[in-house]
């Protein structure tokens, strides 16, 4: 366990240091810098050589690719990721001030989508009328599809502009939270009732299914009792995913609903190529989706009793391998990724 | 997280927000005409809720740069003397009177009596020298490059008593006294001028302005509140004494559709960026959409006269009566646009009609023939067997160029001018504009004195013609920084309009307004002089 443990920190540092280097180069590589961005603004002054030539010595960037990738990654080791470009602010500082907006955010739409997702889920395998089964399969691909932006805009349309029961823009209260936790809520609630309703579909066809049935177990009962706990394991695997997409979801979600969280903050620092404040953000997300995972992978034993982390193979591998049954959900659970 | 599709998807996101709007704005079937502003007494007392379309970047009005930074900073802080935004005059404000030596070098301010700064403090002669000692020595070139550049050659203040202040250069700076009427020269308490630059960014400032911040959080929103005893504004405000309005709300709602449909669903009060095709929507609540035209250079074309077929002189003058800038504003922009019709934008202070700046595809044509451009196979005229090609470098900072540009491409090879666009990002426009990598560059530029023209075509800077040196040009150029007269510097400031044009440096299209949407409760929402926001005289009526 001590030593599986330690092979997961090492690959956690692995992927923190590439999610750190790739956008370190992706910045890098873009036209124009940060500092002729700050100087040029949008107030139309042109801005005079010297001062831009002033401000890249002051932030470095007047140094070699090298030195300045080396500066960049010795301080981030130590949690200093700088200070933003455009607005002066401790990056660290930036990130803690976003940071309870989109954790209220992301929490009360996780909520939301698990709630949802599973009843979708639960329901779709549980109903016995075709077309309601059907209709309710359909939900998740439509869930996925929608375009984000778009749903929040006709919920604000309705329930804000029109019907004035929400405001638009703000993040204070809880009336704040209500639609754009709905909109984030939506594409990942479909992908755990698809991935989930997959699941069930495929437990059902299993033998001891059908040893139930033959004890004269009741549909709810096989359902609730066996089925679901079993059926709950490839959702547990993809909660990095979920939590990936709840991240990046809150980009858009965050702009059209005026938060200032961290999916706004990202955005922003992108368009600004602010790059102190985008690597700080990456290097979080990346942080948060690696503990994540890990966190996964030591709790799949108390799901599922017949997974142990002897070897010194990773969790979803090992899983994958010592579940036949639910290989071909995993696979596609691993495309998806 | 897409990196590179995010500016394309705001643009879906306003396009899907228009249709969305617009739909239910026709079922709603409300067409009210434009609507008039509250009339009566002012009413003072209420909070103005604004909605702004950037995340402002910093609160120290000295190193504001962006628009939004500016309608929020600009409040906190009172400068020594406004602009009238009717007649472009310089006006009294925190200083009663001024003098300036004959060259420019010297400016001397005599300042108000009784002005305190919202920590207590008076204001005093050593304020004014310390705010622009900061603004060289502490801020400087590298988080205040406007301010910086006002002070150019900037040898210190000299306090002659407690009311009078003496500033001197060490060159010719006459548009300096234009320039004390900027935020950026706003002024400070001294206690503000002793911090760092993030500092002061961090919204903890004591400016002599009516409002004062109550709270500013970076990247969120910004509440200012009315400075209780101010009695020094500017001669160009509309009354005296205190603001009107208790407090004002700014918060950051970066989509367009989400800040009209607050509007006029009444959850704010103003909001920035007003589309063209937001006002059925804002008008139909009662709202309406206040504009006005930016003074400085109005959007054009920049040739790089080193390069290409733009090199030749003729083309560049052929270019200027090509093009019908009527149409690009009744086809494009509508009725609150105005076309260009000189180097400078109308607004600007100085600024001259030039006759020049008029459609004539005839006399286009014939600048061309003349010069040996004949119409090649494909209509596109060929000279040498080089043909008349060129790209324009441009970015969707404004979001009327990419259509303005494919309006003017048709119009060009009206008489056989082919003009390729290459649209980049705002980011990638600087740095290849610094580069010198472009044959034309369009833009505009923002500022209510003529000196502009020094910074866009001067030898110095930029350069972004390319170009070598022209003495008729250079001359006047320079001769406007030492004239502290005005109607002898607004001459000059007149010649180097006509000769930026005669000598094809710009090739002006239309002029940039500014839009602000606002409901149907706020009152004398104005503009000052550089087209900026300027609360003091607002008021809500019930």
């Amino acid at each position: 366990m001590v030593r599986y443990l330690g092979f997961r920190v090492l690959q956690a540092v692995g992927v923190l240091w590439a999610a750190f280097t790739v956008s370190f180069a992706v910045l890098y590589l873009l036209p124009s810098d940060p500092v002729s961005i700050a100087a040029g603004a949008d107030a139309g002054t042109p801005v005079d050589a010297a001062a831009i030539e002033q401000l890249q010595a002051r932030y470095g960037l007047d140094q070699p690719v090298a030195v300045q990738y080396w500066n960049a990654l010795s301080h981030a080791v130590r949690g200093d990721f700088g200070i933003s470009i455009s607005t002066g602010q401790q990056v660290t500082d930036a990130i803690a001030a976003a940071l309870p907006s989109t954790l209220v955010l992301a929490g009360t739409a996780l909520v939301l989508a698990l709630v949802f997702g599973t009843a979708v889920a639960f329901l779709a395998t549980y109903t016995r009328a075709g077309w309601i089964r059907s209709l309710l399969f359909s939900l998740p691909p439509l869930g996925v599809a929608v375009p984000t932006f778009w749903v929040g805009l006709i919920l604000l349309q309705f329930f804000s502009f029109r019907l004035k029961l929400f405001p638009a823009f703000g993040d204070q209260g809880i009336e704040h939270v209500i639609l754009p936790a709905i909109t984030l809520a939506l594409p990942t609630g479909a992908v755990i009732a698809q991935v989930l309703a997959t699941s069930l579909q495929t437990t059902w066809r299993q033998p001891f299914i059908e040893a139930a049935r033959a004890k004269g177990a009741s549909r709810l009962r096989i359902q609730t009792r066996h089925a679901l706990r079993l059926s709950s394991i490839p959702a547990f695997t993809i909660a990095g995913v979920i939590v990936g997409n709840l991240l990046a979801g809150s980009v858009v979600v965050e702009t059209v609903f005026s938060r200032a969280g961290i999916g706004r903050l990202t955005q922003m620092s992108v368009m600004a190529q602010d790059i102190p404040v985008v690597q700080g953000i990456v290097v979080f997300s990346a942080t948060v989706f690696v503990l994540v995972n890990l966190a996964v992978d030591l709790l799949y034993p108390l799901v599922d009793p017949r997974i142990t982390h002897g070897g010194s193979r990773g969790g979803t591998a090992a899983a994958a391998e010592e579940d036949p049954a639910h290989g071909d959900t995993l696979l596609e659970v691993e495309a998806r990724v | 997280m897409s990196i590179s599709s995010s500016s394309a998807s705001r643009l879906v996101v306003t396009a899907a927000a228009t249709a969305v709007l617009g739909a239910a704005l026709t079922a709603c079937g409300s067409g009210a005409a434009a609507n008039s502003e509250p009339t009566g007494d002012p009413q003072p007392g209420g909070t103005l809720r604004y909605g702004l379309s950037q995340a402002p970047t910093c609160a120290d009005p000295a190193q504001a740069g962006t628009n939004q930074t500016i309608y929020v900073a600009r409040q906190v802080v009172d400068s020594l003397t406004d602009q009238d935004p009717e007649t472009g005059e310089i006006v009294p404000w925190l200083a009663e009177s001024w003098e300036s030596n004959g060259d420019g070098t010297q400016f001397t301010f005599r300042l108000k009596e009784g002005v305190t700064f919202s920590d207590g403090t008076p204001l005093t002669a050593e304020s004014v020298k310390k705010n622009f000692d900061a603004i060289v020595n502490t801020l400087g070139g590298v988080k205040a490059p406007q301010a910086v550049g006002y002070l150019s050659g900037y040898t210190g203040t000299t306090v002659v008593d407690d009311r009078t202040a003496q500033v001197t250069f060490s060159a010719p700076n006459a548009p300096f006294l234009q320039a004390t009427a900027s935020h950026q020269l706003g002024l400070l308490s001294e206690a503000d001028t002793a911090k760092s630059a993030e500092e002061r960014c961090a919204g903890e400032l004591s400016g002599t302005g009516p409002f004062v911040y109550e709270d500013y959080q970076q990247d969120k929103s910004a509440t200012l509140v009315k400075r209780a005893g101010y009695s020094w504004g500017s001669e160009a405000f509309g009354h005296d004494g205190e603001a009107y309005l208790d407090r004002i709300e700014f918060t950051v709602v970066p989509e367009s559709g989400v800040r009209t449909g607050s509007l006029a669903s009444g959850q704010l009060d103003a909001i920035s960026d007003a589309l063209p095709q937001d006002a059925p929507q804002i008008e139909g609540a009662g709202g309406r959409i206040l504009t006005t035209p930016n003074p400085g250079i109005p959007f054009g074309f920049q040739p790089n006269v080193s390069r290409g077929v733009l090199a030749d002189p003729a083309v560049r003058s052929a270019v200027i009566p090509a093009i019908n800038r009527q149409e690009l504003v009744d086809t494009v922009l509508g009725p609150d646009f105005r076309p260009a019709t000189s180097t400078l934008a109308s607004a600007t202070p100085a600024y001259v009609e030039l006759a020049d700046v008029t459609y004539d595809p005839q006399k286009a044509e014939k600048i061309l023939d003349d010069a040996g451009w004949v119409p090649g196979p494909d209509g596109i005229r060929v000279k040498d067997g080089q043909r008349l090609s060129f790209p324009v470098l441009f970015s969707s900072v404004f979001a009327g160029n990419q259509a303005i540009l494919e309006l003017v491409q048709q119009q060009l090879r009206a008489v056989g001018i082919d003009l390729q666009l290459d649209l980049v990002s705002t980011p990638e426009t600087t740095a290849r504009q610094n580069a010198g990598d472009y044959e034309a560059s369009y833009y505009n530029s923002t500022r209510a004195d003529g000196d502009i023209l020094r910074t866009a075509f001067g030898l110095q800077g930029r350069n972004i013609n390319q170009r070598g040196p022209i003495p008729a040009l250079d001359d006047v150029l320079n001769r406007q920084l030492s004239t502290t007269d005005p109607a002898a510097r607004a001459e000059l400031i007149a010649q180097a309009q006509q000769l930026v044009l005669d000598n094809g440096l710009w090739i002006p299209t239309v002029e940039l307004s500014q839009a602000i949407g606002a409901g149907p409760n706020v009152a004398d929402l104005k503009f000052e002089a550089s087209a900026r926001l300027q609360f003091f005289d607002t008021w809500l009526s019930e």
